[in-house]
């Protein structure tokens, strides 16, 4: 497909979709599938056809629109002015509204209500500060499209970035357009994008001895790392589900510039919905000769391929999602050489997360100066965050960076339910931290939050209210870094074991201060000494628990004996320790999962 | 191309593709190894061999990193003493070390760096986790309490003998090194027998059958031998 396919193909699917007035969004994200969306989107199918007459709407089943605690969610959104005609009507006044908790029987009253006033009883507001605070670019056709008909994604828009990179830039002229826009790494670390693309279109394929094996022709490589695993962060699976192609042109945008002929999306296992839908997407983009060999008419080819992770967390790291492409078990090796020079089979390789990718093809059509105009100096664009924990609205949502912790939680989110105050928020998932309320108004960027001591990481946005233990907070996450540790180097095969004993001692009553010291020590030496970034970073929950909650652990310690326990106000809390610990003691004793 | 450098101070010397290790070693400064045997490829896992680096905010496996031209490294820090003993020490705790009835006793490259670092007691809770002796091979035996999972048998296997037989299974503190597809040593089809997986083991994880405490002395130095025999055509006895 040529430019002037794509462009006629983009037309005549836009004129087809403005032909109908009323365009009926049923999420169908792991979430709301979950909860039986696909059941809702056939009833209202066949509430349509039922009523024969209302050939006027269509029902369109579409990616995560972001409010998930509110799900199953079905968008409608109405023409209110005009009949259809044969162009794209231009000044239509368009009318939108949210349903939340749909089943499927509410089908009927719905479709009832479509020219007339919504449903109240289901409808939830669409100018409420979830929606309004946000800025969808990475987002912005999820929910809105069809991930499993390329059509859709092309009328909105789609792999005009691509055609545009291939007929007219060259990809030093790409590279420097991303570099301009100050994108940086989503996948947690926040390097430079356009840095690390440079770096790989330059490297020589020969430098280190290679490997490629037979049938692959390419020697670069692009992958997409998709092994999304920190606890309760799925960003980029909703990219994944929601909006394939664009992961897709990203990629191929990506290997036109540095030079690279074939490419793999690592997803994990456990999305299988992912999975299916990239699938779906790559064997569409073949067909249309978006993929493959001679793509929109130009001598470049690009074949991708989906490389399914095994469960393992570590696989995130590049160098040990590298060696599992290659059929190896997935550890992480030392770097340097970087993946840029030496990475699948020996070849320079670049690795972009999801999101980064995601990024590339509004760069692109927008312009590097547009993207840069977001966020604050050093931090460019949006981020997305998976919101979770104890707020009032769990979800997927995209915000500047920039924006203050405050309004993420207390506008985005909606407060904390149930009456509760604010503790903390942990980012970065096993990786990060917990910040504390006291910083609450800081903008969130790469740089501020590592100065508090956590990280961007992927995006996973714990919150946590008054109710949660931070030393059980700490010990959930070094279980968690305790059994995803591959085991190749010492201080975190075998240091997060012993932090973990020590947290787990404190919970149960039986540490002292000098265990408090040990867990200290063996922070910092696992911190400065592991090989790769699961083990320099598993202590960061620990350590800002650490910095921030110090009193927690204090109180659980030697029965709450404190060294300054001569004053009034530390006896009276060492006895209500005392009666915590007896009571955590008691929960202690029953066999939990983990006691083996 | 040439390089200096300086390690601890003192000037040397070094080819540009030699490790700082290498380069240490050729001036007979030492820097601890656990994971690293001569003849071996280098996989910067034990940690041991971490060294501060002037310029650089990471410590840098010794192993792994090239010279470059005025490198200032420091091998013997306080520092670096310190998270050595924790990381011996972690290896005491993790399995079961005790050195007294061990067949490697005495000749224990463990037990070296131990008395190296000054371990006089474990700070850490000792796991003790419950491992299997595997003696159904009629030459050797792997006592996988007695494993620190260095993988120097695994890369003895697959880079000098070629079989591959021995790899990694499990992850983190549960990895275990196996046979095939987790077979007894005994029934393993790929198994040559040669022994150099035995001579590669810094402990007393792998032996000879029939050896008692403090007999079992390992032969590494032959592997880099054999190395240098059938690669360069050396035969430096």
């Amino acid at each position: 497909m040529n430019l002037e396919e794509l462009n006629a193909l983009a037309t005549s699917e836009r004129l087809a979709q403005a032909k109908k007035r009323h365009h009926i969004h049923v999420c169908v994200g792991t979430a709301c599938q979950a909860l039986n969306s696909e059941q809702i989107a056939k009833a209202l199918q066949a509430e349509l056809k039922q009523r024969g007459q209302r050939n006027d709407a269509e029902v369109k089943c579409v990616g995560c629109p972001g409010l998930c605690s509110l799900g199953p969610l079905v968008e409608v959104e109405s023409r209110v002015n005009g009949q259809a005609t044969t162009g794209v009507p231009e000044e239509d006044r368009r009318r939108s509204v949210l349903y939340q908790f749909v089943k499927p029987e509410d089908a009927a009253e719905i479709i009832a209500h479509l020219d007339g006033e919504p449903v109240k009883r289901l409808e939830t507001p669409l100018d409420q500060p979830f929606f309004t605070r946000q800025t969808k670019i990475v987002l912005e056709n999820c929910g809105k499209i069809d991930p499993e008909r390329i059509e859709d994604y092309i009328a909105a828009g789609g792999y005009q970035a691509l055609m545009k990179v291939l007929t007219e830039m060259t990809p030093q002229e790409v590279i420097d357009e991303i570099t301009r826009s100050g994108l940086r790494g989503r996948g947690g670390a926040g390097f430079p994008t356009g840095l690390k693309w440079g770096t790989v279109a330059k490297a020589d394929p020969n430098a280190y001895p290679t490997n490629v094996p037979e049938g692959i022709q390419s020697r670069k490589f692009v992958i997409c790392n998709g092994d999304e695993g920190d606890p309760g962060a799925f960003m980029d699976r909703s990219v994944m589900e929601g909006d394939p192609h664009r992961i897709l042109e990203g990629m191929a945008i990506a290997a036109y510039a540095v030079g690279a002929n074939h490419g793999f999306i690592y997803v994990r296992a456990e999305y299988p919905l992912a999975v299916k839908r990239l699938r779906t997407a790559i064997r569409q983009a073949q067909r249309a000769g978006l993929l493959g060999s001679g793509i929109g008419g130009t001598a470049f080819s690009f074949n991708v391929d989906i490389r399914l992770g095994a469960g393992a967390f570590v696989c995130g790291e590049e160098t040990a999602l590298m060696a599992s492409i290659e059929g190896g078990r997935g550890t992480p090796r030392p770097r340097p050489p970087f993946p840029a020079e030496c990475g699948l089979w020996g070849c320079p390789t670049l690795i972009n997360n999801v999101e980064t990718l995601a990024n590339v093809p509004p760069i692109i059509m927008k312009g590097a100066a547009w993207f840069a105009g977001i966020g604050t100096e050093k931090s460019k664009g949006t981020k997305v965050f998976a919101l979770t924990g104890q707020v009032a609205h769990t979800g997927l949502i995209e915000v500047p960076m920039g924006i203050s912790l405050r309004e993420i939680v207390f506008d985005i989110g909606g407060g904390i339910p149930g009456g509760r105050q604010f503790k903390a928020v942990q980012t970065g998932g096993p990786s990060g931290g917990c910040i504390p309320a006291q910083f609450l108004d800081m903008p969130v960027d790469y740089e501020s939050l590592a100065k508090v001591g956590s990280i961007m990481g992927s995006g996973g946005m714990i919150v946590m209210d008054d109710s949660t233990d931070m030393v059980e907070v700490a010990r959930f996450f070094m279980e968690f870094c305790m059994d995803e540790s591959c085991g190749k180097c010492i201080p975190c095969r075998a240091g997060t074991v012993q932090m973990h004993r020590i947290l787990t001692k404190i919970q149960e009553g039986k540490a002292t201060q000098r265990d408090i010291q040990i867990l200290e020590e063996l922070c910092d030496m696992v911190k400065h000494t592991s090989l790769c970034g699961l083990g320099q970073s598993a202590p960061n929950p620990v350590i800002s628990t650490l910095r921030y909650f110090r009193e927690e652990y204090e109180k659980k310690v030697n029965g709450g004996q404190r060294p300054e326990a001569g004053s009034q106000k530390s006896v009276v809390s060492g006895q209500k320790s005392e009666l915590e610990v007896g009571s955590r003691e008691s929960e202690s004793s029953k066999p939990t999962a983990h006691s083996s | 191309m040439p390089r200096t450098l300086t390690i601890n101070g003192q000037e040397i010397s070094a080819r540009s593709d030699q490790t700082i290790l290498e380069a240490a070693q050729d001036a007979n400064i030492r820097i601890p190894t656990l994971c690293h045997l001569d003849g071996l490829t280098d996989v910067g896992a034990c940690r041991m061999c971490l060294v501060e680096v002037t310029g650089s905010n990471k410590l840098l496996p010794a192993c792994t990193t090239r010279v470059q031209e005025g490198m200032e490294v420091r091998t013997d820090t306080e520092r670096l003493r310190a998270y050595r003993r924790q990381i011996i020490e972690l290896l005491f705790a993790e399995r079961n070390h005790v050195c007294a009835v061990c067949v490697a006793n005495g000749h224990c490259e463990l037990q070296n760096a131990a008395i190296a670092v000054g371990m006089d007691h474990v700070r850490y809770d000792y796991i003790f986790p419950r491992l299997s002796v595997d003696l159904s091979h009629e030459r050797f035996g792997m006592d996988h309490n007695r494993c620190i999972l260095c993988t120097r048998c695994v890369r003895a296997c697959d880079q000098l003998e070629g079989a591959h037989t021995i790899d990694v299974m499990g992850r983190g503190a549960k990895s275990l090194i196996i046979r095939d597809m987790n077979v007894p040593w005994g029934e393993s089809t790929t198994c040559t027998s040669c022994g150099k997986c035995v001579m590669a083991c810094p402990t007393g994880a792998l032996f000879k059958q029939g050896s008692t405490v403090a007999e079992m002395v390992h032969d590494a130095e032959k592997l880099a031998f054999l190395k240098a025999a059938r690669e360069r055509k050396v035969w430096n006895v």
